[in-house]
C-alpha cells in the first residue's frame, strides 16, 4: 500500500526532532548517543508514526518518578513504560525495544509522536527519574527489560507466542540493533520464531555497523545478515534506513514467516560532522572547547534546516 | 526401614494437576522425557512448547508468555537452568517477578553424568537473586504437593525436582507447606537440619544416635528462600550440643550457610557442622558411591555428630537402615542419567 504524502511527510518531520533533540541534549551534558539519533531517527518515527499500530494517548504523559524495583512482595501497582504505547489491545501491535542504550533516542521519538511530554528529556539520567540512560522497563516506552543485548528477541518471541495460541490479530515488533546478531541467544530466538510459526513477529534493525569497540567488521562480522535471516527461515526486506517510504513498505509485508526489515543506516546521518570520528562513533564525548564549540556551530545550522 | 517406592511420581500427578489450569504451560529443551513430561506433551499438545537445546531463549519465551497471563513451566535438568542462561534468567524473569517455575531435575550428585549435570551450587546462586523463591522436594509427597506451593507464588520459582523411583518418606495427606519445617523427631542435645535426598540418608540412621542416649531433633527443609521459619529459629536456640546440616550440595551457601547465617543474626552460640560437597566439584557414579565418596551419607553423619561430641556411638554398618539403592538403569528412568 502506498502511504499518502501527509504521512512521509510527517513522519519526515519527527525524524528531523528526533535528531534535533538528541543533539541539543548532548550539547548540554556534554555528551550523548547521538550516532544512535543519526541512525535510527527513521526508524523510529516510523514505528511511532503508524507502523507500529500503538493506541493512541490522548495527551503526552510525564515521566513517573522511580518509585521501586519490582518485587514479589511489592505493595501497590508497578507501571512499565508500555503506558506510554497505549492501552494494549488484541488488535493492536506490541513494540518491544531492545537496545536499551537508544533510550534518549527513543524519548526523543516519544516526544515527537505526543506521547512522551516535552521537557520529558530534563530528567534524563537525572537520579530518581524513569528517565534512565539505560532504559528499564519502568522508563518511558520501554515493556521489558533488555539493557543486557539480545533478549528483548525471545521476550518478543514469547509474547508472539502467547498472542498466537490465543488468535490475537495484533503483531509484536522488536527493535533490535545490528551488534545483538553477534549474541547467540538471538540465533536461538530466530530459529524458535520460525519453528513455532510465529509469522506475527517483525523485528526491524538498526543496521549501522557500528558498536561499541568501532565499526563491526573490525569487531566480528555478522555479514551476510539477510542471507543468515532467510536461512534461518524469516522474510527478509532489505531497505535504506533513512528512506521512510521504503521501511513503511517493509512494515506491510505480509507473509506466512516471521518477517524482519534491515534498514541500512548511516550513523553520522544528517550530522556529517561526526564522521570526523570515524571509525567509532558509539558514544560521543567531545575533547575539548574547541571540538564542542564546532558541534555547536554545526547545531545552528542543523536547527535552522529543521 | 521399609520404604514405599514411587515410580516417576512426577508424571502422571502433572498431568492431572494441570487439567483445570489452562494458563499452565510447559517449555523444554530436548529433555521432555527426561523430565517425565512425555506424557503431559502427549496429553496438552497444544501447551506443550519444544524450544530445541536452547536455555537462553527459553527464558526469554518463558518470560513473554509469563507477561501474557500464561504460567510456564521449564521443565530441564537443573543444570541447564541456572549456569548456561543465568543472565537471562536475571534479567528477563527475575528482575520483573515473573511467575515462570523452573523445574530443575538432577540437582546435587544424583547423576552419574558427571560435573556437566550435577548442580551442586544451583542454591548458592540463585539464593543470591532477588524475587526468587527456591524449593526443594525429598520424597514422593513433596513431589506431588510441591506443584499448588509454586503455583501460588506471585514470582518465579525454582524446584528441586526428583523423578524415577522416589520413596515416600512423608504421609500422603502431609502437603508441601512453602517455608515450614517439617519437625522428624524432636529432642534437644543436637539439632539435624538435612534438604532434598540426605532427608533419607539422616532419618536411617538418627534413630540410632538417639538409642545412644543423644536426643536429637530432626529438621526436614524444604523451602531454601524464604528461609525465616520460626520453627527453624526454635529449634536452633534449643539445640545444646552441637548444629549439622546435610546437603545435596556445596556447603557453600545453601543450607548450611542458611543456617549460619540465621544463628549468627539470632545470636545462636552453639558450633555448627555442614556437611555436603566441601567446595569440590565431583564425577560421575552411582549416588551412593558419592554421597559416601563425599560425605552426605548416613555413616558421615554418624560421625560428624561423634566429632562433635567427643564420644564414639558405636554405630556399625548394620544398624545404619538398609540403603535404597536405585539401579543405574531402573525402568522407571528413561536413560541411565
Amino acid at each position: 500500500m502506498a502511504h499518502s504524502i501527509t504521512t512521509v511527510s510527517k513522519i519526515e518531520t519527527a525524524a528531523r526532532g528526533i535528531r534535533r533533540r538528541v543533539f541539543a541534549h548532548t550539547l548540554a551534558n556534554n555528551g550523548g548517543y547521538l550516532s544512535q539519533a543519526c541512525s535510527a531517527a527513521e526508524i523510529l518515527s516510523c514505528l511511532y508514526g503508524g507502523m507500529a499500530n500503538l493506541a493512541p494517548l490522548l495527551t503526552p504523559l510525564a515521566p513517573r518518578t522511580f518509585d521501586g524495583v519490582p518485587n514479589v512482595g511489592r505493595k501497590g501497582a508497578y507501571h512499565t513504560g508500555a503506558e506510554f504505547h497505549g492501552q494494549p489491545d488484541a488488535e493492536r501491535d506490541r513494540l518491544i525495544i531492545s537496545p536499551a542504550h537508544y533510550a534518549l533516542v527513543v524519548y526523543a521519538a516519544l516526544i515527537e509522536s505526543g506521547r512522551l511530554t516535552e521537557d520529558s528529556l530534563d530528567h534524563f539520567n537525572e537520579d530518581g527519574s524513569t528517565v534512565e540512560m539505560i532504559g528499564a522497563e519502568h522508563s518511558p516506552g520501554f515493556e521489558t527489560t533488555t539493557g543486557s543485548l539480545a533478549q528483548a528477541i525471545s521476550q518478543g518471541g514469547g509474547i508472539a507466542l502467547a498472542r498466537k495460541v490465543r488468535g490475537e490479530p495484533g503483531k509484536t515488533w522488536v527493535f533490535m540493533s545490528d551488534g545483538e546478531f553477534q549474541e547467540g541467544q538471538t540465533w536461538e530466538a530466530l530459529s524458535a520464531a520460525s519453528y513455532h510459526g510465529l509469522s506475527n513477529m517483525r523485528i526491524i534493525v538498526d543496521v549501522n555497523r557500528q558498536q561499541c569497540d568501532g565499526p563491526m567488521d573490525r569487531v566480528m562480522i555478522i555479514e551476510p545478515l539477510s542471507l543468515r535471516l532467510q536461512a534461518f527461515g524469516w522474510d527478509v526486506t532489505v531497505v535504506k534506513g533513512h528512506d521512510v517510504p521504503a521501511i513503511l513498505n517493509a512494515g506491510d509485508v505480509e507473509g506466512s514467516k516471521p518477517q524482519v526489515i534491515l534498514c541500512y543506516t548511516d550513523p553520522a546521518h544528517g550530522i556529517p560532522l561526526l564522521n570526523e570520528r570515524a571509525p567509532v562513533l558509539h558514544y560521543l564525548r567531545f575533547t575539548g572547547a574547541e571540538e564542542r564549540a564546532r558541534y555547536e556551530e554545526a547545531f545552528k545550522e542543523f536547527a535552522h534546516g529543521a | 526401614m521399609a520404604l514405599e517406592i514411587v515410580a516417576r511420581p512426577h508424571q502422571q500427578n502433572f498431568i492431572d494437576w494441570a487439567a483445570d489450569k489452562p494458563e499452565v504451560v510447559v517449555l523444554s529443551a530436548d529433555l521432555t522425557n527426561s523430565c517425565e513430561v512425555g506424557r503431559w506433551r502427549d496429553t496438552y499438545p497444544e501447551r506443550f512448547f519444544s524450544m530445541g537445546m536452547a536455555e537462553q531463549n527459553m527464558m526469554g519465551f518463558a518470560a513473554g508468555l509469563a507477561r501474557e497471563g500464561f504460567e510456564p513451566w521449564l521443565h530441564t535438568f537443573s543444570v541447564f537452568l541456572y549456569r548456561r542462561p543465568l543472565d537471562q534468567l536475571e534479567m528477563s524473569i527475575a528482575y520483573p517477578a515473573l511467575k515462570v517455575r523452573l523445574v530443575g531435575f538432577l540437582p546435587g550428585i544424583m547423576t552419574p553424568g558427571g560435573v556437566t549435570h550435577q548442580a551442586i551450587e544451583d542454591i548458592a546462586i540463585l539464593r543470591a537473586i532477588p524475587n526468587m523463591t527456591i524449593l526443594e522436594t525429598g520424597d514422593a509427597t513433596e513431589v506431588e504437593t510441591v506443584l499448588d506451593v509454586a503455583h501460588a507464588v506471585n514470582g518465579p520459582v525454582y524446584i528441586r525436582m526428583l523423578r524415577g523411583e522416589v520413596p515416600r518418606l512423608f504421609p500422603k495427606n502431609e502437603a508441601f507447606v512453602l517455608n515450614r519445617a517439617r519437625t522428624l523427631m524432636d529432642g534437644e542435645d543436637i539439632l539435624v537440619l538435612t534438604s532434598g535426598i540426605c532427608t533419607e540418608e539422616a532419618m536411617r540412621v538418627l534413630p540410632t544416635v538417639q538409642e545412644r542416649g543423644v536426643s536429637v531433633t530432626h529438621l526436614h527443609i524444604s523451602t531454601h528462600k524464604p528461609f525465616d521459619d520460626p520453627r527453624v529459629l526454635t529449634a536452633l536456640r534449643r539445640a545444646k550440643k552441637g548444629i549439622f546440616t546435610l546437603e545435596n550440595h556445596t556447603v557453600i551457601g545453601g543450607l548450611g550457610s542458611a543456617v549460619a547465617e540465621m544463628m549468627a543474626t539470632n545470636g545462636v552460640g552453639v558450633p555448627l557442622s555442614r556437611l555436603g560437597l566441601q567446595d569440590t566439584y565431583a564425577h560421575g557414579a552411582s549416588q551412593k558411591f558419592l554421597m559416601k565418596e563425599y560425605g552426605l551419607d548416613a555413616r558421615a553423619l554418624v560421625t560428624a555428630i561423634e566429632s562433635r561430641l567427643g564420644t564414639s556411638l558405636a554405630i556399625d554398618d548394620s544398624e545404619i537402615a538398609e540403603g535404597r539403592t536405585t539401579a543405574v538403569h531402573s525402568s522407571a528412568k528413561v536413560e541411565a542419567l
